[in-house]
């Protein structure tokens, strides 16, 4: 059963912290990322850029209009995932309880099934 | 024609070069890498110069030829002196029993120490003789993933020190069934995969009956294996009835039965049929007899409910399981009426282990719809699609919900 782990960013929470807490931060993910590889759970994993370089394309009255900024305005925002292949959700859980940012108040991992999966290698 | 005859009489024969270069020098994991490089070299070299006259000698050759490399490769990366490779004859003329090769393969490939998912990648690599990169897309993992999960399984059969032969007679049930679980689990898994745009994967399905007709012929007397096969080919039967042309899924109430397997179905209903009388009787064996009660209805309205009631209540008693309740309050409603069906999902709905699930809403949705109750089907039907994870069973949901919307409110 493949889940997404979403990384919910809060740039307030993250510059709050000292930066030995961020490095310990980096250093988890990649703890995390060798943890899962070895375990044969991992498919991929992406971390997005901030939502300021986002755009947004919508409909409007018929017609697509294009702007500037993320598509909902919220101090939270999507940060980035892990894509797992797992045996259980109480796994998938177990896994997003390993991430670094389910350890950090004011942070925290969502964790939801896949339904439909197409692309590379598969 | 004759490329698929050989690569059917190689995958036949794969797990038998296995087991005997194990049984003969060990090394379980670096034996079935050898294995597959030997099924790689037959096929290109059997294309060209066509099956050689003995082909299960020239594979255990092959095959132990290339571990005696990987072996060389090994002690001289490791620089092990205490692995001492003592050169040995070819085993062109080396015979034990293939028969109880392959069986011990298959419980080393589903020892208890390992998790499902490589109980899975395993068995079907090391028994099926597919490629890593066959199995990796089967489960619509990437080919990296897969290659761990296997590394990952032979790294712990390798730690666990399990010795190459049949575990011993006071374990040999409980390792049989874990055999017929992963069986079982392959076929669900082509059968109705619960992620992906595909109701069924077809080749994992009909791998899984290889695999278990493989079992069957080793374990001829076993009626649970017997049970377990006779299983797969009466639901496999219906494979290409269960699916429109657009993919979408047909119930079984639905299904135009002159499209199921006729062939099948008599082979499965013989097999349970000889089954039966042997005892004891398990959960695979009333699963087939079930099926085959559906196999063999001429319609829906003319399906042997008030037996199929009796079958899953044998069930019950055998395995504590929430699905098996599920289904047994479907077969109720159908003799019973939806309101009988429907007091049985009551007392289910404080069930742990259904409590996320989508299927007693569906349940529900159709026994209300049965009931006459449209608005309260239409609301469970909905909650169902919400809930499920199968994109197929969500459209199939939606579809029935959209049935029984009034007209008016259409947009």
């Amino acid at each position: 059963m493949k889940y997404l782990l979403i990384m919910n960013i809060n740039p307030n929470v993250l510059e709050a912290l000292s930066e030995d807490e961020r490095n310990a931060i980096g250093s988890g993910h990649e703890e995390f990322m060798r943890t899962i590889r070895e375990s044969g759970e991992m498919i991929s994993t992406n971390a997005l850029a901030d939502p300021s370089n986002s755009v947004v394309v919508r409909s409007k009255g018929g017609e697509q209009v294009v702007t500037d900024g993320p598509f909902v305005e919220s101090k939270e925002y999507f940060g980035g995932y892990y894509l797992v292949d797992c045996e259980t959700k109480e796994r998938a859980v177990e896994l997003a309880g390993m991430i670094p940012d389910a350890k950090i108040e004011g942070l925290g991992i969502e964790v939801r099934p896949v339904m439909f999966s197409a692309g590379s290698e598969m | 024609m004759a490329g698929d005859r050989a690569e059917s009489l190689l995958r036949e024969l794969a797990p038998q070069a296995l087991g005997a270069v194990v049984r003969r020098y060990g090394h379980f994991d670096l034996a079935e890498d050898a294995m597959q490089e030997a099924l790689l070299a037959a096929a290109t070299q059997w294309a060209e110069d066509g099956v050689p006259a003995n082909p299960r000698a020239w594979l255990i050759t092959v095959t132990a030829r290339r571990l005696t490399d990987l072996l060389r490769a090994e002690q001289a990366r490791r620089r092990r002196e205490e692995e001492v490779w003592r050169r040995e004859p070819p085993l062109a003329d080396y015979h034990t029993a293939d028969a109880d090769d392959t069986l011990v393969l298959l419980f080393m490939c589903c020892h208890p120490a390992l998790s499902p998912a490589s109980q899975i990648a395993l068995t079907l690599r090391a028994v099926g003789g597919l490629t890593t990169g066959e199995i990796a897309r089967a489960f619509m993992v990437p080919e990296g993933t897969m290659t761990r999960r296997i590394t990952r399984a032979k790294q712990s059969i390798k730690e666990s020190g399990i010795p190459f032969g049949l575990p011993p007679a006071a374990e040999r049930g409980a390792r049989l069934a874990a055999v017929l679980h992963t069986l079982y689990l392959i076929f669900n898994e082509g059968y109705a995969s619960t992620t992906g745009p595909l109701l069924h994967r077809v080749e994992l399905a009909a791998e899984a009956i290889r695999l278990t007709r493989i079992v069957h012929g080793l374990l001829p007397d076993d009626a649970e294996v017997a049970g377990l096969l006779a299983l797969m080919l009466l639901t496999d039967a219906r494979r290409l009835a269960r699916t429109g042309p657009n993919g979408e899924l047909i119930p079984m109430a639905e299904q135009d039965r002159s499209r199921w397997d006729a062939e099948q179905i008599a082979e499965g209903v013989a097999l349970i049929s000889e089954a039966l009388p042997k005892g004891p009787t398990g959960p695979y064996q009333v699963q087939a007899a079930i099926a085959a009660l559906h196999d063999e209805a001429p319609t829906a309205e003319a399906t042997d409910w008030p037996q199929i009631v009796a079958l899953y209540e044998v069930l019950l008693d055998l395995s504590d399981n929430p699905m098996v309740a599920l289904n047994h309050a479907v077969a109720v409603a159908m003799t019973s009426g939806p309101e009988a069906g429907l007091a049985l999902l009551d007392k289910l709905a404080a069930d742990a282990r259904l409590a996320a699930d989508h299927r007693p809403y569906a349940v529900r949705a159709h026994l209300l719809e049965m009931a006459g109750d449209i608005e309260a089907a239409r609301e469970a039907y909905l909650t169902a699609a919400r809930r499920t994870t199968s994109l197929p069973r969500q459209r199939y949901l939606n579809a029935r919900a959209a049935r029984l919307t009034p007209p008016e409110s259409t947009p």
